[in-house]
């Protein structure tokens, strides 16, 4: 059974429609990658998934029970935390106190227990304080636990947001570009990170990429939404050679005149061929 | 170059000038004029008329390299300014301006020429006045870095205690407060000494400390904080033993408006939900003692003080959360709107003469209960104080335990951003509900102990000014900051309080303040620490990136 499924899925706004009868299905502990051309429904996916936008047709099921249209606090305690395209981190507090705030479902203390610092608040607080750190040192970034947030370079604000995320301890990793705006060295190191991801923290991760590098060299399964509609899905080969997949990024007819192969690989050079 | 220093000075000199004009026409300058600080000739508003000089000179000059130009630069602007304070003292002297400015009399064309004579020697004293100022006020600002801060401060305390002989003088022993003190103000004897020791202790703060400080940071920590925070208790414990009984009164009220500002920095400072109606609650808590107390009301329950105040805190929090649900989606702008309707409404509904027969109306509720000990009944402002003390410390204590909690840290994810918090499991429902309610129910306590103390409500005292007022305190603190609540409330309370008879000037000096806060110390008096130490950061981050750009011929 997949972990993490959508059926028929299908969201619009007023007369645009931004995912029509989508069906998609995340097995566990695989790397699963949507691509589409801009516009094509991708973060309006995880938007339904994570609860912050209502479906207007079809389900979603998180390990068998459906979610769809539940509040987005209780679909992150379930166990499906997110990352955002544009970095969106509590910019003004420390790089701990955004991993703490993630961590923030899994303290069980009262708030009588708060207000008289009791055992049990300052053992929870402890602990909460060590994951924390722990997460932190995980992603790279131990030593900068009293920086704030905002005075962060690019590339470890990005990685405080998945520690962020991590400290949900969740089962499905919903990542938004993770990549976006970095080096080829940089990617490389993520890439690398997000196998570990799921090898040493046994995660499903559910990708937004429009580095195509990337999608073919980590992705399990690859789904290719257009306009709202599911057109391909299968292993980074098989989605590669699809027709309708090349159509849709280089326009009808484009598929007929050029090998398939290439044609990916050269959209691949256009993005990331310049210094 | 000289030109463009010679331009900016003369600017700066025209800016300062309508200043100064300003101040004097709305009656500033007049009013202070009786006020005696310093012997027998300076007056409050003679050392206004110079502090606007200075002022003018210091910000004409303060950007430029080289000392000369500086002070150059501040003796033209210092000129201009009083230029144009000898044009006004001429104007009101012959010509009748007193349809429109009021305040145009000749006293205050006196007052400008710094009380010399109508004549040219009256106007060349003006002007070297100006120049003086301009200079002086530039040199100090040239002096190396603790100087100008240290002198500046023991002027400004000088000055602090020849405005408060009223408040300070009966405080001392008779024999040093006739050395010290005239009839007004501070004798010429007594400013010297009293600058002179003011010299000593902050020279010893400027420059002694920041060599103690590394040593007193290495005591270790436990004994070095229990020490402080037991010295600053025993302080605060001690003021009821000297201060009178206007002092006592003027603590109770900052007291009244610390619990506020701890209240509303939980909804504003840490959940970032601008409420403008914060006053509601004061009411809701005061009104609610006053009903459950009071022996005037027909159906009244005539309860003791001690068990009114639980139910007022329970009666508060239960309005925080009806004030909070229908607010819930509405953020920023609108949220303040709404809440500032809402304390509108509880002001009226009190007003009001349909609920008269309970809530009395404009007339309101008096002879409201005391707190009782046994036998002992807290009725003197002195030991009401420490009623007020526990209840600020008790707020206190209960802003870190939640600032440091999972339940703060939910607070400042929703400021920060809503949406990442919700998905971060975070309820948005709960933290804001539990925002409004738990600083609601700091300002009922607030709300439950004036009206104890002052022993009658009426509606009046629950204006929006009083809303203003916590939020303005809030500000000019810094937001999230609890040492910065108890310094907004003394600035922006206890000063007011002991310099009432200027009161009516209070909002433009407000105004003025809270301008000068948003230029110069955005983050408020007393930053809260990440806020600090993000500025800090900032400017570190910047010193490195500079000299990369120079090599590589950037910028």
């Amino acid at each position: 059974m997949p972990l993490l499924e959508t059926r028929r899925l299908t969201k619009r706004f007023g007369g645009l429609v931004a995912l029509r009868d989508v069906d998609l299905a995340v097995e566990e502990r695989t790397i699963h990658s949507v691509i589409g051309p801009n516009g094509a429904g991708k973060t309006t996916l995880f938007n339904c998934i994570t609860g912050f936008l209502v479906p207007d047709g079809g389900d979603i099921l998180f390990d068998g029970t459906s979610i769809a249209g539940l509040r987005p606090d209780l679909v992150a305690r379930l166990g499906i935390a997110r990352t955002y395209q544009n970095i969106r981190l509590f910019k003004h507090l420390t790089a701990l106190q955004n991993v703490l705030i993630g961590l923030h479902p899994h303290l069980k203390y009262t708030l009588v227990d708060a207000i008289f610092r009791t055992p049990r608040f300052r053992r929870v607080e402890r602990e909460a304080q060590r994951e924390a750190e722990e997460l932190l040192a995980f992603v790279g970034l131990a030593g900068r636990e009293l920086t704030i947030a905002a005075n962060l370079p690019y590339g470890d604000q990005r990685r405080l947001e998945i520690a962020r995320a991590l400290a949900l301890r969740p089962r499905v990793l919903l990542l938004d570009e993770p990549t976006a705006g970095m080096n080829p060295q940089e990617t490389q190191e993520m890439i690398d990170f997000i196998r570990m991801l799921r090898d040493q923290r046994q995660l499903t991760i559910l990708l937004i990429e429009h580095d195509m590098k990337v999608v073919m060299t980590i992705s399990d399964v690859v789904t290719v939404l257009d306009f709202g509609e599911k057109i391909s899905e299968g292993t980074p080969d098989e989605v590669r050679r699809d027709p309708r997949v090349i159509e849709a990024y280089l326009g009808r007819g484009a598929a007929s005149g050029l090998s398939q192969p290439s044609i990916v690989e050269q959209r691949e050079a256009g993005q990331h061929g310049a210094p | 170059m000289t030109s463009r220093l010679v331009r900016r000075a003369i600017l700066s000199g025209i800016v300062g000038g309508f200043a100064i004009w300003h101040v004097s026409l709305v009656g500033l300058v007049p009013a202070f004029a009786g006020r005696r600080l310093i012997g027998e000739t300076i007056t409050f508003s003679y050392v206004l008329l110079v502090a606007f000089l200075a002022l003018t000179a210091f910000v004409a000059a303060r950007r430029f390299p080289g000392a000369l130009a500086r002070v150059a630069t501040g003796a033209v602007a210092g000129i201009v300014a009083s230029l144009m304070m000898v044009l006004l003292s001429v104007v009101i002297t012959h010509v009748n301006l007193r349809a429109i400015f009021l305040n145009a009399t000749p006293e205050l064309a006196r007052v400008l020429r710094f009380g010399a004579a109508d004549g040219t020697t009256g106007l060349l004293q003006t002007l070297a006045i100006g120049l003086v100022s301009g200079v002086l006020a530039t040199l100090l600002a040239s002096l190396p870095t603790p100087w100008p801060r240290t002198l500046v401060s023991a002027a400004f305390t000088t000055l602090l205690l020849g405005l408060l002989r009223d408040v300070v003088g009966p405080l001392l022993p008779r024999t040093i407060t006739t050395f010290l003190y005239g009839p007004a103000g501070l004798t010429v004897q007594g400013a010297i000494v009293v600058l002179a020791v003011a010299l000593l202790l902050f020279s010893a703060r400027w420059f002694l400390v920041p060599q103690i400080a590394p040593a007193w940071a290495r005591l270790p920590e436990a004994p070095r904080k229990v020490g402080s925070s037991a010295f600053l208790l025993l302080f605060l414990a001690s003021i009821p033993l000297w201060a009178g009984l206007f002092l006592s009164n003027v603590a109770n009220f900052v007291g009244f408006y610390i619990l506020m500002g701890l209240g509303l920095n939980l909804v504003l400072g840490f959940a970032g939900l601008l409420d403008l109606g914060y006053v509601a609650f004061f009411a809701v808590g005061a009104y609610t003692m006053a009903v459950l107390t009071s022996p005037e009301l027909p159906h009244g329950p005539q309860l003791s003080f001690w068990v009114a105040l639980p139910i007022a805190i329970v009666a508060t929090i239960i309005s925080g959360v009806l004030i909070g649900l229908p607010v819930l989606r509405m953020r920023g702008d609108y949220l303040a709107i709404a809440t500032l309707g809402f304390g509108e409404i509880v002001r009226l509904l009190v007003l009001s003469d349909w609920l008269k027969p309970y809530l009395g109306g404009a007339q309101g509720i008096t002879r409201i209960a005391r707190p009782e000990i046994g036998d002992w009944r807290i009725a003197s402002p002195q030991s009401f104080f420490y009623l007020v003390l526990i209840a600020c410390l008790a707020g206190w204590f209960l802003s870190i335990a939640l600032r440091d909690s999972r339940f703060g840290r939910a607070w400042f994810a929703i400021r920060e951003d809503e949406f990442v918090a919700q998905a971060m499991g975070i309820n948005r429902v709960i933290g804001k509900l539990s925002a409004f309610a738990i600083g609601a129910s700091l300002g009922g306590v607030s709300g439950a102990l004036f009206a104890s103390l002052v022993s009658s409500v009426v509606p009046a005292s629950f204006s929006l000014l009083v809303s203003i007022n916590v939020v303005a305190l809030l500000v000019l603190g810094g937001m999230g900051s609890l040492p910065g609540v108890v310094v907004g409330a003394l600035a922006l309370v206890g000063l007011p309080e002991l310099l009432r008879e200027f009161q009516e000037y209070r909002l433009l000096v407000y105004g003025a303040i809270l301008i000068a806060m948003m230029i110069f110390r955005p983050a408020g008096l007393l930053p809260e620490r990440v806020h600090r130490r993000e500025l800090e950061e900032a400017v570190e981050a910047e010193r490195e990136v500079a000299p990369a750009e120079i090599a590589t011929g950037r910028g």
